[in-house]
C-alpha cells in the first residue's frame, strides 16, 4: 500500500518538475512561437543563482540565516534570467520572428556559448548547493517518506500556474500579449508597442526556466551541461500538450510524469523512457496537434 | 544597405574567427606540419612551431594530454588534466627528461568517443608525441585503442575501468575490477550482508561489472535482489528508490556515473534513507564529486578506490600540497587525479631507464618499474601493463574526505581477466 | 553563343565545380595522412547535408533525427568490419566480456560485404518510409516532425546502449582491420577511400541535382510553400515527401558507410540528438536550397570545428557557437546566400522571409 501511495506522490512529484520546465518554454513556444534551445541552459542559470545566493549568504550573514537564502534565491533567479532572456531577446530573437527553424539553429549557438561561459566563470565540475534546513526530512504517510522538498516543488508549480493563469488572462500586460499574440497588425494599431510585448513575454518564459533551475538545485546535480538533461523532456511536454495553451502544457506534463513513472517501475529506468517517448510519438500521430489545441478556422 | 552591411559584418565576423583559427594552429594543409601546443595553466611550458620533428628532437620532448574539456565528462577530466600538467611542471623544473623539457599538448576530446580517436590520430602522426596521457571513460578508450595499436603509440589511461583488457600500447594506472570491485564485494559480503542491489548507469562498465559481481556473488553466497540501470544523465531517482525499498537489500553497490550520482544521493537522502539504514558502495564517486553532491549528504556512505586524499604518507602530503597551491586550496584530489600524476612520473622513469622515448624501448624498460606514489608504492605488471595497487575502503565524512576503513595491506596484483578466480572462469575468452 | 548571359553563366558555374571537385581530388598530393583523412570524414558529412538540403531546403521537412539513418547505416557497414576483424569462428570482443556465446542470428549476413553495403542504404530507406507513411499521412508537419524525430533519435539511442551485448552499448563498435582483404591502415587504401568517398559525393550531388531540377523539384518546392494548394491541384504531397524522406535517409546512410570506413569508429553518440543537430546547422549555414551551399557548409563547419578546437582547447565551443549565431542571423540564406545574393531566385528563398520576420509571431503559422 505505502508503495502505491509513494508512486503515486512520485509521478505527480515528475509531472510537477515536467511542468517547471516546461512552462517557461510554453511560453517562448507555444505564445511566440520561437524556438529556444537555450532554454536549458536558462534553467542552469537559475541553478547557479542559487549557488552564488548560498555562497553569500554563508559569507557575509551570520548562520541562522542561512536556511533564508533559498527564498530570496526563487525571485533572484527569476530576475536573472528574466535579464538574461530580455538580453537574449533583444540581441538575437527578435531578428528571428517568423523563422522558428532559425531561432532554434541560433540559440543552439547561444546555448553552447552559455554552457562554456558557466565552464570558465564555475569551472567544470559540479558545484554544490546545500539545501536550507525546513526542506530536509519528509512527510511519513502510510509508511511512506514523502519528501519536503517535492511537496515544495509541487507547490512551487501550483503557485507559478496560479501566477502565470492570472497574468496571462486577469491582468492588463497579460490581455495585451494575448492580443499581440492573435492579431499582431491589430494589435500594433490600437497602439500596443509589439516591440515590447514580445520582450517582455520572452523574459517572463525566461524567467520560469530560472525559478526551474533554483528550485532542481534541491533534487539534482549543478554543473555546466544541467541544461542538457532538461531540454528535450521540455520540448515534448510543450508539443505533447499542444502548443498555444496552457492547460496543455500541464496536461502534457501531467501525462508524462504519470506515464514515465508508472513504466519505470513496472520495467527498467531506460525502457521506461523510451516506451514513454514511443506513446508520444503514437499520440502525436493520432492527434498532430496535442492534447489540447488551438481551434483555428484556416486549413494550415 | 542596411542588409548589405549586415551582411559584410557578417563575412568579416566569420572570416576573422576562421583567420584566428589558422593562425592559432599551424596545422593548416602543412603536409609537414607540427603541432603549436597551447598549454594552460601550465606557464613553465613554452608552445613550440617549427617543422616537422619527431618527438624528441632539439632540447624538448612532446607529449600529448587527450581529456574531455567540454561536454558532459569535463566536469572530471579537467582536472586529470591539470594533474597531468602539474607532474610535467615538476618534471621540468628537477631537469626534464633525458635532460630535455617536456612540452605537453592538450587537446579536447570533447565528451564525443570519435573525437577522441581523431585527437589522437592528430597527436601521433601531426605531433609526433612521444606519449599520450588521457581517456577517462571506457569508450574513449576503446576508440583510441586501434589508433594507438595502429601506429603503435602508447597511451597512459589513468582511470579504474572494467577490466577485460591488456592492450600491448597502453599502460593502465587506474585499477582493475580485481583491485576494486571484487575486494570491494568480498568485504561487503563479510561486513555488512548478503542481499546486494546493483544500480548502475547504462553504459559498459556498469555492465560489465555487475557481470562480475553478479558471478562472485553466486559463488560466495551472496543474493542478488535487483539490478536496475538508468540512462546516462538520468535526474529522477523517485521510482529507483522506492524498488530499492520494496527489495529490501542489505547493500546498495552503485555504478551510476557522473551527474546521476548527484540527484541519486540527494534524493536518497530526503526518502529518509540513511547510511546506518542502508549501505551503499560506490566506485565512481571521489573527493571530486562530494562537492557537487554535498558532503553532508554523502556522509557515511562507502567507497572502494586505491587513494584518498586522506592518505597519510610523506608522498600524499606533498602531492596535495603542491596540487592545491597550484592550481586553489578548495581544489581536491582523487584517485584519478592522482593516477593521471603518477602515470607522468612512471613514463618518465621508464624513459630514463630505457634511455629513449622509443615506444618499444619504453615498454620493456617499464617493465616491473617501481615508484613511491601518493597512493603507495607502484609497480608496473609487464604481463599486462597495470598496476599493483593497494586496495581500500573509505567512508565519506562530513569535511568531504574520506576515511580509510579497510586496505588490502600488499599491492594486489592486477588481473584484467580474473584468471587467478574459478568463480570468474565463464566470463571471457582472454585469449585476445 | 558566348554573348547570351544565362548561357555564359552557365558554363562559368559548371567549370567552378570542376575546379573545386579537381582541387579535392588533388588533395592526397597536398595534404597529410591526417588530414587527408579528416577531409574525406567531412565529405561523407557533405553527403549527410546534400539529403537534409533535399528535404529541408526543397521540401521545407526539418528532421533532427539523421542521426539515425546515418547511424544505421554505419552500424551496418561496422558489423561486417567487425566480424572481419574478430576472425572466423570467433565472436566480436565486446560480445566476448558481455557473456555472448554465440553469435546472434541478425548478425549472421554481415559477414559478407555486400549485404553489409546493401543493408546500410536499404535500411535506413525503409524506416524512412515507414516513419515518413504513418506521418505525413497524417499531415504532421512542421514542428510536430521536428520534435517526433527526436523523440525517435532518443528511443534509438536509448535502445541502442540498452543492448551493449549485440551492439557494444556506449562503447560502439571499433577496432577493424580490414576491409574486402585491404587493410584499413595502409596509406594507399585510405586514399582509395578518400576517393571513394569523393566519387559518391559527386554522384549523390548529381543525384540531388536531377530530382531538384524540372517538374519534380517544382513539386517539392510546392510541398515546402503551400501544401494545401498542391493538394487542391490533385497532387499527393505525402507521397512526394516519403520519397525525398527516403532518399535523404539512405544518402545519409550511404554517409554512415563511408564514415565508419575512414573513421573507423560509430558509437551511439553519433547518432544522438546534437550530432544530428549539428547536421542541421550545416545546412543552415552553408545555405540551405542550394546543393552546393549545403555540402560547402559540412565541410566549412566541420573543417572549423577542428581548427577551433585544435587551436584553442578550452574554449572552441564559444568561437563555435558565435559563428552559428553570426551566421544565423545576420545570413538566413547561409553563405552561398551571401554569393549569389539574390535572395528571390533562390531555391530557398520565400518571400516572407525577407519581412526580417518582424510581424510573423503568429501562432499556428510554421514559416520553415
Amino acid at each position: 500500500m505505502s508503495v502505491w501511495l509513494v508512486q503515486m506522490f512520485n509521478s505527480l512529484s515528475v509531472s510537477s518538475i515536467l511542468l517547471l520546465i516546461a512552462l517557461g518554454l510554453a511560453i517562448t513556444f507555444g505564445l511566440m512561437n520561437v524556438i529556444n534551445m537555450a532554454h536549458g541552459e536558462l534553467i542552469m542559470i537559475g541553478a547557479y543563482t542559487a549557488y552564488v545566493m548560498q555562497n553569500l549568504f554563508a559569507d557575509y550573514f551570520p548562520a541562522s540565516w542561512f536556511g533564508a537564502y533559498f527564498i530570496l534565491a526563487i525571485p533572484a533567479a527569476f530576475c536573472v534570467t528574466f535579464l538574461a532572456g530580455l538580453a537574449l531577446e533583444a540581441g538575437l530573437i527578435r531578428f528571428l520572428y517568423g523563422r522558428p527553424l532559425d531561432s532554434l539553429l541560433a540559440t543552439w549557438g547561444v546555448g553552447m556559448v552559455l554552457q562554456q561561459l558557466a565552464r570558465t566563470i564555475f569551472g567544470a565540475p559540479n558545484v554544490g548547493v546545500k539545501s536550507p534546513e525546513w526542506l530536509n526530512g519528509g512527510l511519513s504517510l502510510g509508511g511512506g517518506v514523502l519528501p519536503y522538498k517535492r511537496l515544495f516543488i509541487i507547490g512551487l508549480v501550483l503557485v507559478t500556474l496560479i501566477a502565470m493563469y492570472l497574468y496571462i488572462y486577469r491582468s492588463a500586460a497579460g490581455r495585451r500579449m494575448r492580443a499581440v499574440m492573435q492579431n499582431r497588425q491589430m494589435a500594433a494599431c490600437l497602439g500596443i508597442s509589439t516591440r515590447r510585448v514580445d520582450a517582455i513575454t520572452f523574459a517572463v518564459g525566461s524567467g520560469i526556466a530560472g525559478v526551474a533551475g533554483c528550485a532542481l538545485s534541491l533534487l539534482g546535480p549543478i554543473g555546466p551541461s544541467l541544461g542538457t538533461y532538461y531540454i528535450v523532456d521540455a520540448f515534448m511536454v510543450v508539443v505533447l500538450g499542444g502548443v498555444g495553451k496552457l492547460l496543455g502544457t500541464v496536461a502534457g506534463a501531467l501525462g508524462m510524469g504519470v506515464f514515465n513513472t508508472y513504466f519505470e517501475f513496472w520495467t527498467n529506468a531506460s525502457l521506461g523512457k523510451v516506451l514513454v517517448f514511443a506513446c508520444v510519438v503514437a499520440f502525436l500521430q493520432w492527434k498532430p496537434q496535442g492534447l489540447v489545441a488551438m481551434r483555428t478556422r484556416s486549413l494550415d | 544597405m542596411k542588409r548589405k552591411s549586415a551582411k559584410k559584418l557578417a563575412v568579416l565576423a566569420a572570416g576573422a574567427m576562421l583567420l584566428l583559427a589558422g593562425c592559432g594552429s599551424n596545422n593548416g594543409n602543412n603536409a609537414a606540419g607540427s603541432g603549436s601546443g597551447q598549454p594552460t595553466e601550465s606557464g613553465a611550458s613554452q608552445p613550440v612551431s617549427g617543422s616537422a620533428s619527431p618527438a624528441a628532437s632539439g632540447d624538448v620532448i612532446k607529449v600529448g594530454i587527450l581529456h574531455s574539456l567540454s561536454g558532459t565528462m569535463a566536469i572530471s577530466e579537467v582536472s586529470v588534466r591539470d594533474a597531468e600538467l602539474m607532474a610535467i611542471d615538476e618534471i621540468n623544473a628537477a631537469g626534464g627528461v633525458l635532460g630535455k623539457q617536456i612540452v605537453p599538448i592538450v587537446e579536447d576530446g570533447a565528451s564525443d568517443w570519435p573525437t577522441f580517436a581523431e585527437k589522437a590520430r592528430k597527436l601521433l602522426t601531426d605531433d609526433k608525441v612521444a606519449t599520450v596521457f588521457g581517456g577517462w571513460t571506457s569508450a574513449s578508450r576503446k576508440a583510441m585503442l586501434p589508433v594507438f595499436e595502429e601506429l603503435n603509440g602508447l597511451l597512459w589511461y589513468p582511470v579504474q575501468y572494467e577490466g577485460m583488457e591488456k592492450s600491448p600500447n597502453i599502460f593502465y594506472t587506474g585499477a582493475t575490477t580485481n583491485q576494486q570491485i571484487v575486494p570491494a564485494v568480498d568485504w561487503l559480503l563479510e561486513n555488512k550482508g548478503k542481499k546486494f542491489y546493483l544500480l548502475g548507469s547504462d553504459y559498459v562498465f556498469p555492465r560489465t561489472a555487475n557481470m562480475i559481481i553478479k558471478a562472485q556473488l553466486k559463488a560466495k553466497g551472496g543474493e542478488l535482489v535487483g539490478e536496475e540501470y538508468t540512462p546516462l544523465g538520468a535526474t529522477d531517482y523517485s521510482t529507483i528508490i522506492s524498488k530499492i525499498q520494496a527489495a529490501k537489500p542489505d547493500v546498495v553497490f552503485n555504478t551510476l556515473n557522473g551527474d546521476s550520482n548527484v540527484a541519486f544521493f540527494k534524493q536518497l537522502k530526503d526518502a529518509g534513507i540513511t547510511s546506518d539504514k542502508l549501505t551503499t558502495m560506490s566506485v565512481s564517486v571521489a573527493e571530486e564529486e562530494v562537492r557537487g553532491i554535498g558532503a553532508d549528504v554523502l556522509a557515511g556512505h562507502l567507497t572502494a578506490w586505491n587513494y584518498f586524499q586522506s592518505i597519510d604518507s610523506p608522498e600524499n602530503k606533498k602531492f596535495v600540497d603542491a596540487y592545491k597551491a597550484k592550481y586553489g586550496a578548495d581544489r581536491v584530489t582523487d584517485d584519478p587525479i592522482e593516477a593521471g600524476y603518477t602515470a607522468v612520473y612512471l613514463w618518465k622513469e621508464a624513459v630514463e631507464k630505457a634511455g629513449s622515448t622509443d615506444v618499444d624501448k619504453v615498454k620493456e624498460a617499464a617493465k616491473g618499474l617501481e615508484f613511491d606514489a601518493p597512493e603507495g608504492k607502484v609497480k608496473i605488471d609487464g604481463d599486462n601493463q597495470h598496476l599493483y595497487k593497494v586496495a581500500r575502503i573509505g567512508e565519506a565524512q562530513p569535511d568531504g574526505q574520506f576515511k580509510e576503513l579497510w586496505n588490502s595491506g600488499d599491492a594486489v596484483k592486477p588481473d584484467p581477466y580474473l584468471e587467478t578466480y574459478d568463480w570468474a572462469a565463464g566470463l571471457s575468452d582472454s585469449s585476445q | 553563343m558566348f554573348k547570351n548571359a544565362s548561357v555564359r553563366k552557365k558554363i562559368l558555374v559548371s567549370l567552378l565545380y570542376a575546379i573545386v571537385v579537381a582541387l579535392l581530388a588533388f588533395a592526397p598530393m597536398l595534404l597529410s595522412d591526417f588530414r587527408l583523412n579528416l577531409l574525406g570524414k567531412f565529405l561523407a558529412y557533405a553527403v549527410i547535408a546534400l539529403g537534409l538540403d533535399l528535404i529541408w531546403g526543397y521540401t521545407g521537412i526539418l528532421s533532427l533525427g539523421h542521426g539515425i539513418f546515418f547511424g544505421i547505416g554505419a552500424y551496418c557497414m561496422a558489423m561486417y568490419l567487425k566480424l572481419e576483424a574478430s576472425g572466423t569462428g570467433r565472436l566480436p570482443d565486446f560480445m566476448q566480456w558481455s557473456g555472448v556465446k554465440q553469435l546472434p542470428w541478425f548478425w549472421e549476413p554481415f559477414r559478407s560485404f555486400g549485404v553489409a553495403l546493401l543493408m546500410a542504404i536499404l535500411l535506413p530507406m525503409a524506416l524512412a518510409l515507414l516513419l515518413g507513411f504513418f506521418t505525413f499521412r497524417n499531415r504532421i508537419r512542421g514542428v510536430y516532425f521536428t520534435i517526433l524525430t527526436q523523440a525517435l533519435v532518443l528511443i534509438v539511442v536509448t535502445l541502442m546502449i540498452g543492448q551493449q551485448a549485440y551492439t557494444g552499448g556506449t562503447n560502439g563498435i571499433t577496432g577493424f582491420k580490414h576491409v574486402l582483404g585491404y587493410s584499413l591502415a595502409s596509406p594507399s587504401v585510405k586514399t582509395g577511400l578518400y576517393y571513394i568517398t569523393l566519387a559518391a559525393l559527386v554522384g549523390s550531388f548529381l543525384l540531388c541535382r536531377r530530382l531538384v531540377r524540372g517538374p519534380f523539384g517544382r513539386v517539392l518546392q510546392a510541398v515546402r510553400d503551400g501544401q494545401n494548394r498542391l493538394r487542391f491541384l490533385g497532387y499527393d504531397p505525402a507521397k512526394y515527401q516519403m520519397f525525398v524522406f527516403a532518399v535523404s535517409a539512405g544518402l545519409a546512410g550511404l554517409a554512415g558507410v563511408l564514415f565508419v570506413l575512414q573513421v573507423g569508429i560509430i558509437s551511439p553518440s553519433m547518432m544522438d540528438i546534437v550530432p544530428s543537430i549539428e547536421m542541421v546547422l550545416w545546412v543552415a549555414i552553408g545555405g540551405r536550397g542550394s546543393l552546393i551551399g549545403a555540402a560547402a557548409g559540412a565541410l566549412i563547419i566541420n573543417a572549423s570545428k577542428s581548427a577551433f578546437s585544435e587551436a584553442y582547447p578550452d574554449f572552441w565551443t564559444f568561437l563555435l557557437g558565435g559563428l552559428f549565431i553570426v551566421v544565423v542571423v545576420l545570413l538566413p540564406k547561409g553563405l552561398y546566400g551571401l554569393i549569389t545574393r539574390s535572395g528571390s531566385r533562390m531555391k530557398g528563398g520565400l518571400a516572407g522571409a525577407g519581412f526580417r520576420g518582424r510581424n510573423r509571431a503568429v501562432v499556428g503559422k510554421d514559416y520553415r
